[in-house]
């Protein structure tokens, strides 16, 4: 036992110091130096000012703008300091309470809507910073969105397409629409990348 | 031993087991076997529930507590039974051993020489080293060794063999037994063992310590089994906050009854194997019995099971004991007549059988008379280790016959020359698996007499059968190379060692052994005690000498070289018949779930009824008919951990495929079919 | 399923299957020390760690000095990781100057992390400082998945070495493991994951001016800062206008690489590898679901090097795989059935069941990474298991409580099989008449015995500690959902933990110092209370002598065997579950569509 300790203690030592320091701090430097934009977060800046990142969504509730996934986080959604989903299980009265008051939320912004309302769209994601619906969640809202900005739906619908991500490699995961991107491409506004 | 084979429910059997039964509720007995403790403790837990039911604040209905309490109560019962039974079995055959153990008279020399004076002595105060005379219609008083004199002995009380059997001093043939009886003549015997220590004192023991020595696998099986029951104990004794906690969470239904509960764990837990365990444990040395066997600890047994290689002596195990003469080959310029004529006198004095048949062989091929040796003058050489020949000496004549090596010293060590052709003839001989027996007359070789080993009728196809058995068998010969790769061809044995000295042979052994194999063997001679001691398995012929019975861990009264099959077999039949049962038991429990949980908690959540696929009539009757099921079974399964699971020497992937299917699909699906069955009859008698 | 779920299937155990060869086969030579590429590059960092540590590299342990050994280490690695949380407010590298934690969370955490568990009761964006991100949690995913990889070696030594006492040393197993297998692995992946997106930085949290502001309500809070209340008690709240959204940063590709390789889970953020920052694309999902079984599939490849026997460690893989294909189609199944109580709301539920999901990893990708990440003992997740469909969401309960042997943890999950394989072999050996063997090792009483607690600690820990739990006031206060659904939150959590899983049905509230001690237990035990029986096997079947194998010897590598293997996993591990599982998810099935 005794014969244990000296090794137990700087064997522990030596491998935080190589897997807990030299290693994080290795890869940081490999990721600064080739892939800054990926490592820094996908930042999208504005005049200067940060307005958010690619990959996390962000809240919609305007009818002019595409709204993305029903966000759980707390105490307000699309909080990215705070990640998280709803956990309601699926038998949950206070699941099909949410989902119906969503349902109707999507009703009272576009009644003239009769379509059944996307899942994507009624059911809150697992991070609760989901970027993305799905193609046929943002052309449910085409008509809303459409309408609230004094546009034809087939510009709308042309936005949605052009910001419209497939499979990756044609298999992996599903066809998407980034919601930030696509309402910012809306807004028109002038983009530049975070350096 | 008795030969009468009782029936497997013999009511001579079955009605002191029934008694045994209940004597075997005693805590003390029941504590032995963990798994069955847990159902005593349940049944006992269940009876106070129903008593306190019959005052009128039971958990539940008092009628249902006490058909769960009475089966429960039987399932410890029949467990008991068929333990007693097992025994019952045993005991009579113990029994008639006994039988055979009555107090004999002995007269005991005072002097180890026949004539000296004699004191009459019990036979049970005979010691190790006391020599007693033994004459016609005295019964051996205890185990000994034939140091004088010849009889015929009648050993049917041990073997059950009625023929009589000759014992001598000297050689493979001195051994006596205890309870048999000298037919014919008289005999010396030296005792060698104490009072106790007999065969017969052994083999009561081997039945009576069956119960109480747990052999290794029956160990580890019995941790298993152990384990299972934990689990389970932890599964349904958790499962009363887990009904607790959803009545509370639905409003709905009574938490689950603890009577309900015990009748779920008495389900789940391996009943069925370990209410059969020790019967079966008891049946496998109760087998080795009625095979004539006598093993000196179940762990022997069960180490046959795993032989891998099996030793066995050519001589009297492969080739009938004797070989026979066949053939006259001479050298060139001698005629086979003269050959003949000088191998006959050789042989005249020679009683062994080889040298009868020589003698035979003469008269039959040329007509040649047995002449007197007296007459002729003669003077007969014996076989002796130095020489390794023997002969005859006539006036001017020396013939000897011997071993290719033998005689060829001899010639050349008086000038002589051994010719080639006889050499050749020599290997051509023991090329056809005989043995070469070289004649010389003086200085010349006149030629070589083939002595052929007569292969025993049958003996290929016990081989074949210990090859799919996954045996190799390994032949044990003096003989040469040559002869014994012929021998080996023609018995079908798939390896040989030649030339075999006892050196050789324990090196053999040590060599499978160093190569992870489990070696067995048999033997009988002194010279064989050395590698019996090393082999694994080691099976001395009763007929065989002390030193040998000593060395070995089984004896085997018929004195069968190829019992070791049969042991083989019952070895492996204990093994294969807990692992079924256990791979029976385990899967008997995915049928009792259906039956039980559904009807468990159908008051907290009616829709549970879904999993009630045997569709049983109510919740009660679905429990109950699950427990009756599980008691049930056990009787049923009574013969088969007795006769236990029949073995066949497939491979062990078809054996094994072959088990699964029965014992563990069987396991699945039966319950099924029971329990839907009892529940049947449960609803038909109205009591649903 | 959907033929797009087929493909992805297909494609993933392709993927997976094909590297899980050459590394199994390097993994060999490492332990073997014969790896000569990486001696030659890490040899002299190898030789200057044993000269530190006075360690003679060709010394051999016995079972107990090597198991006294890991203990001793991972005791070490408990101390450090519970410190570090303790004290992080006053180190450096905590640009959010986030608080210590609390003792019972620190407790539960670094035991969680110790026991290569990785249970979270904590969100990590808000609890946990960068510094105790990678020096205690970052550490730890290497140092438990070299643990568990080591305890593996240590056994496939006892079956591979033949009456000797050594089954190796620990110090060396542990140095060579994680300098030339962890690591460079790690690096790989971490820079692969950077390139998709996954965030590798120390800079504080940032502010982003949203497009669109966001108004919440918020509770009043009054000058003391306590909650303000109405006249009825309730509290009062008043709309509040959000300008911005703060993002989490962090070191997080460098913590992802190895939670994933190390099948430890601890998720940087909250969310885990739900979060666009840890799993930002289908590809990162992809990678990340693969380095989760890719050292658990490898290792069975070096078990059958070890053994000199490649069958041998075929036969344990194709076991593993057939049980993980078909719980990878049930979950996939279920989940793309959706949740039949939304049918009469006006949902278009073609997509599934997407409560709880990512819409880039959608029902497909979401339950294959549910079912590879409790089929190891991973435990992170892409999507929230407990809104997962009932059976959708019993799949990787069940997964859990077969032991974590569907590959497993890395180590463990062979070590569990292992074991698995010699109760069958036990089984079969006595079906055919043989005292049962296994690799031409007899198993006996010893090894029945160590089998036999290696078998029961966490079916135990599972039952009792969920009993406690739902029948104490401070056990029921953390269930979130109600009725049967409340029960499997409880019941997740316990068979999370004794199983070293980690992931959870997270609406339990379970950073509550009931929880953390509770769970903090059962993971200790669930994890040494396995490690130290197996080691003692390791030892007692490394003294044995090692049989040859005869046509009377069961064959164990052919399909009987493996069919025969996947029978006694299922039937030892599920039979212990069948009553809570009544009462948890397939009750909930049953009321799910009954009410439909």
């Amino acid at each position: 036992m005794k014969t244990l300790i000296r090794p137990a203690v700087t064997l522990f030592i030596l491998l935080s110091l190589i897997t807990g320091l030299i290693y994080p701090l290795l890869v940081t430097g490999i990721s600064q130096l080739l892939l800054p934009d990926q490592a820094a977060g996908s930042l999208i800046e504005r005049e200067g000012k940060l307005i958010g990142s690619r990959l996390i969504g962000q809240n919609f509730t305007d009818p002019k703008y595409f709204w993305g996934r029903p966000s759980a986080t707390g105490p307000y959604p699309y909080n990215a300091a705070a990640s998280g989903g709803s956990n309601l299980g699926p038998l949950n009265p206070a699941l099909k309470d949410v989902v119906a008051a969503r349902v109707q939320a999507l009703r009272n912004a576009d009644p003239g809507n009769t379509q059944p309302a996307p899942v994507d769209l009624v059911t809150a994601s697992g991070s609760g910073l989901d970027p993305h619906i799905s193609p046929a969640a943002a052309d449910y809202q085409v008509a809303r969105v459409a309408r609230a900005r004094g546009l034809p739906p087939e510009t709308v619908r042309d936005a949605v397409a052009q910001q419209t991500q497939g499979r990756q490699w044609g298999i992996l995961g599903e066809v998407r629409v980034n919601v930030l991107e696509l309402n910012l491409a809306l807004d028109h506004l002038p983009l530049t990348k975070n350096p | 031993m008795s030969r009468k084979t009782l029936t497997l429910f013999d009511p001579a059997l079955v009605k002191p087991a029934i008694v045994d039964a209940f004597k075997k509720l005693d805590p003390r007995l029941q504590w032995r076997n963990p798994v069955m403790f847990v159902v005593y403790v349940g049944s006992l837990l269940t009876t106070v529930l129903w008593l306190h039911a019959l005052g009128g604040h039971g958990e539940t209905s008092s009628g249902f507590i006490l058909a769960i309490t009475l089966w429960l109560w039987f399932t410890v019962l029949f467990a008991n039974f068929a333990e007693a039974l097992a025994e019952g079995r045993s005991k009579a055959q113990a029994a008639s051993l006994r039988g055979a153990k009555k107090t004999v008279m002995a007269k005991k020399l005072r002097e180890p020489r026949y004539g000296a004076a004699t004191d009459t002595v019990a036979g049970t105060d005979l010691r190790k080293g006391d020599v007693v005379l033994i004459e016609a219609g005295d019964m051996i008083p205890a185990d000994g060794e034939v140091i004088e004199g010849v009889a015929s002995v009648n050993e049917s009380a041990i073997t059950g063999e009625s023929a009589p059997v000759i014992r001598e001093s000297g050689g493979d043939f001195s051994a006596v037994t205890g309870g048999t009886t000298v037919l014919s003549d008289w005999i010396v015997v030296r005792i060698v063992v104490n009072p106790g220590e007999a065969f017969i004192d052994r083999m009561i023991a081997m039945v009576e310590g069956a119960k109480r020595q747990k052999t290794p696998n029956e160990i580890a099986l019995t941790i298993l089994l152990v384990a299972l029951t934990i689990i389970f104990l932890g599964v349904t004794v958790t499962l009363l906050p887990y009904s607790l906690f959803s009545v509370a969470a639905t409003q709905s239904g009574s938490p689950v009854s603890i009577t309900v509960l015990v009748a779920l764990l008495v389900c789940l837990i391996p009943t069925t194997i370990a209410g059969l365990l020790s019967a079966i444990g008891v049946a496998g040395m109760s087998r080795m019995m009625q095979a004539n066997v006598i093993a000196t600890s179940g762990r022997a047994v069960e180490a046959a099971g795993d032989v891998d290689v099996l030793l066995l002596d050519k001589t009297g195990t492969i080739t009938l004991g004797n070989r026979q003469a066949s053939a006259f080959l001479p050298a060139s310029g001698v005629t086979e007549t003269v050959l003949a004529d000088a191998a006959q006198l050789a042989s005249l004095a020679d009683e062994t059988p080889e040298g009868r048949s020589i003698v035979v062989l003469a008269k039959q091929q040329f007509n040649l008379r047995e002449r007197d040796i007296h007459a002729l003058g003669a003077t007969f050489v014996h076989f002796s280790a130095q020489t390794r020949m023997s002969g005859v000496n006539l006036k001017d004549r020396q013939i000897r016959k011997g071993s290719a090596d033998a005689i060829r010293a001899h010639v050349e060590a008086q000038g002589g020359h051994f010719p080639a052709d006889v050499s050749a003839a020599i290997d051509t001989v023991a090329r056809r698996g005989s043995t070469p027996l070289v004649v010389a007359d003086g200085v010349n070789v006149l030629g070589v007499v083939e002595l052929k080993d007569i292969v025993k009728g049958g003996i290929k196809d016990r081989f074949a059968e210990l090859r799919r058995m996954g045996i190799k068998t390994v032949m044990i010969t003096g003989d040469n190379r040559l002869t014994a790769a012929a021998i080996a061809a023609e018995a079908g044995v798939d390896d040989f060692l030649a030339e075999a000295t006892p050196e050789a042979k324990l090196a053999l052994i040590r060599q499978h052994q160093a190569e992870g194999r489990l070696v067995a063997m048999t033997g009988d001679g002194t010279n064989d005690a050395p590698a019996l001691a090393q082999a694994d398995v080691a099976v001395a012929m009763n007929s065989g000498t002390q030193a040998a019975k000593e060395a070995g861990n089984m004896v085997d009264l018929d004195s069968n070289p190829t019992k070791l099959i049969e042991i083989v077999e019952t070895g492996k039949q204990m093994l294969m018949t807990r692992g079924s049962l256990t791979t029976f038991s385990v899967a008997n429990d995915i049928a009792k779930y259906f039956a039980i949980v559904p009807a468990a908690f159908v008051t907290t959540y009616p829709q549970l009824a879904a999993l009630n696929v045997m569709g049983l009539a109510t919740p009660a009757s679905a429990i109950l008919s699950a427990v009756i099921f599980n008691a049930l079974i056990i009787v049923f399964l009574i013969p088969l951990a007795l006769k236990g699971v029949p073995y066949r020497p497939l491979g062990a992937a078809v054996l094994l495929r072959r088990n699964l299917l029965i014992y563990g699909l069987g396991g699945v699906v039966v319950p099924f079919i029971g329990i839907k069955l009892i529940d049947w009859l449960i609803a038909l008698a109205g009591w649903a | 399923m959907t033929p797009h779920a087929w493909l992805l299937l297909g494609l993933y155990l392709l993927v997976l299957l094909l590297l899980a060869k050459p590394l199994g086969v390097y993994l060999a030579a490492v332990v073997e020390g014969r790896a000569a590429w990486a001696a030659r590059v890490g040899g002299h960092i190898e030789a200057g760690i044993y000269r530190l540590c006075g360690v003679h590299p060709a010394d051999g342990m016995g079972w107990l000095s090597y198991g006294l050994a890991l203990l001793l280490f991972n005791g070490l690695g408990l101390l450090a990781t519970y410190t570090l949380q303790r004290l992080q407010l006053w180190l450096p590298l905590n640009p959010q100057q986030l608080g210590n934690v609390s003792p019972d969370s620190a407790f539960n955490t670094a035991i969680s992390f110790v026991s290569n568990t990785n249970w979270q009761g904590y969100g990590g964006e808000t609890t946990m400082s960068y510094l105790t991100q990678m020096l205690a949690l970052t550490v730890q995913n290497f140092l438990s998945a070299a643990t568990g990889i080591v305890v593996a070696v240590a056994l496939m030594r006892g079956f591979a070495r033949h009456s000797v006492r050594e089954i190796g040393n620990a110090w060396v197993d542990l140095t060579r493991i994680t300098l030339y297998v962890l690591l460079p692995l790690a690096v790989v992946v971490a820079v692969l994951l950077v390139g998709q997106g996954v965030i590798q930085n120390l800079s504080p949290y940032q502010e982003a001016t949203t497009v669109q502001a966001t108004v919440y309500d918020a509770p009043k809070l009054d000058a003391t800062g306590q909650p303000v209340k109405d006249v009825q008690g309730n509290p009062v709240t008043a709309a509040v206008t959000l300008p911005t959204q703060t993002l989490a940063m962090g070191p997080v590709a460098s913590q992802e690489a190895i939670k994933m390789l190390g099948t430890n889970g601890g998720g940087f953020f909250n969310a885990n590898s739900a979060h666009p920052y840890e799993n930002p694309t289908p590809l990162t999902n992809l990678l990340e679901m693969l380095a989760i079984l890719l050292i658990p599939a490898a290792l069975c490849h070096t078990f059958g090097r070890l053994v000199g026997d490649a069958r041998q460690g075929w036969a344990v893989l194709a076991a593993m795989t057939v049980l993980f294909v078909v719980a990878a189609m049930a979950v996939m199944s279920f989940e793309q059935q959706g949740n039949p109580t939304f049918a009469a709301l006006g949902v278009d539920q073609a997509a599934g069941n997407l409560e709880g999901k990512e819409l880039r990893f959608g029902s497909a990708d979401s339950a294959l990474f549910a079912a590879v990440t409790t089929a190891a003992s991973c435990g992170a997740v892409n999507a929230m298991h407990d809104s997962f469909t009932p059976l959708g969401g019993m799949v990787p309960l069940v997964l859990m409580q077969l032991g974590e042997v569907v590959f497993g943890g890395v180590g463990s999950g062979l070590y569990g099989m292992l074991v698995f394989a010699i109760m069958a072999v036990f089984i079969s050996g006595l079906m055919i008449g043989r005292t049962p063997e296994y690799l031409g090792k007899k198993i006996e009483v010893y090894e029945m015995k160590m089998m036999a607690i290696a078998i029961l600690v966490t079916p135990l820990l599972v039952l009792s500690g969920t009993a406690v739990a739902v029948m104490t006031t401070s056990g029921r206060a953390g269930i979130l959902n109600p009725g049967a659904h409340g029960f499997s939150e409880v019941l997740y959590a316990f068979t999370s933990a004794a199983n070293n899983n980690g992931s959870a049905f997270a609406g339990l509230s379970a950073n509550t110092p009931f929880y953390n001690v509770l769970l903090g237990i059962a993971m200790w035990l669930g994890r040494f209370g396995i490690i130290v029986p197996v080691l003692a096997m390791a030892g007692s079947l490394a003294a044995k002598k090692r049989l040859g194998e005869t046509s009377g010897s069961l064959p164990t590598h052919g399909p009987l065997f493996v069919t025969l293997l996947i029978g006694t996993v299922l039937l030892v591990g599920l039979l212990n579950y069948v009553p809570a599982l009544a009462l948890g998810p397939v009750i909930e099935h049953l009321l799910l569509w009954a009410g439909r």
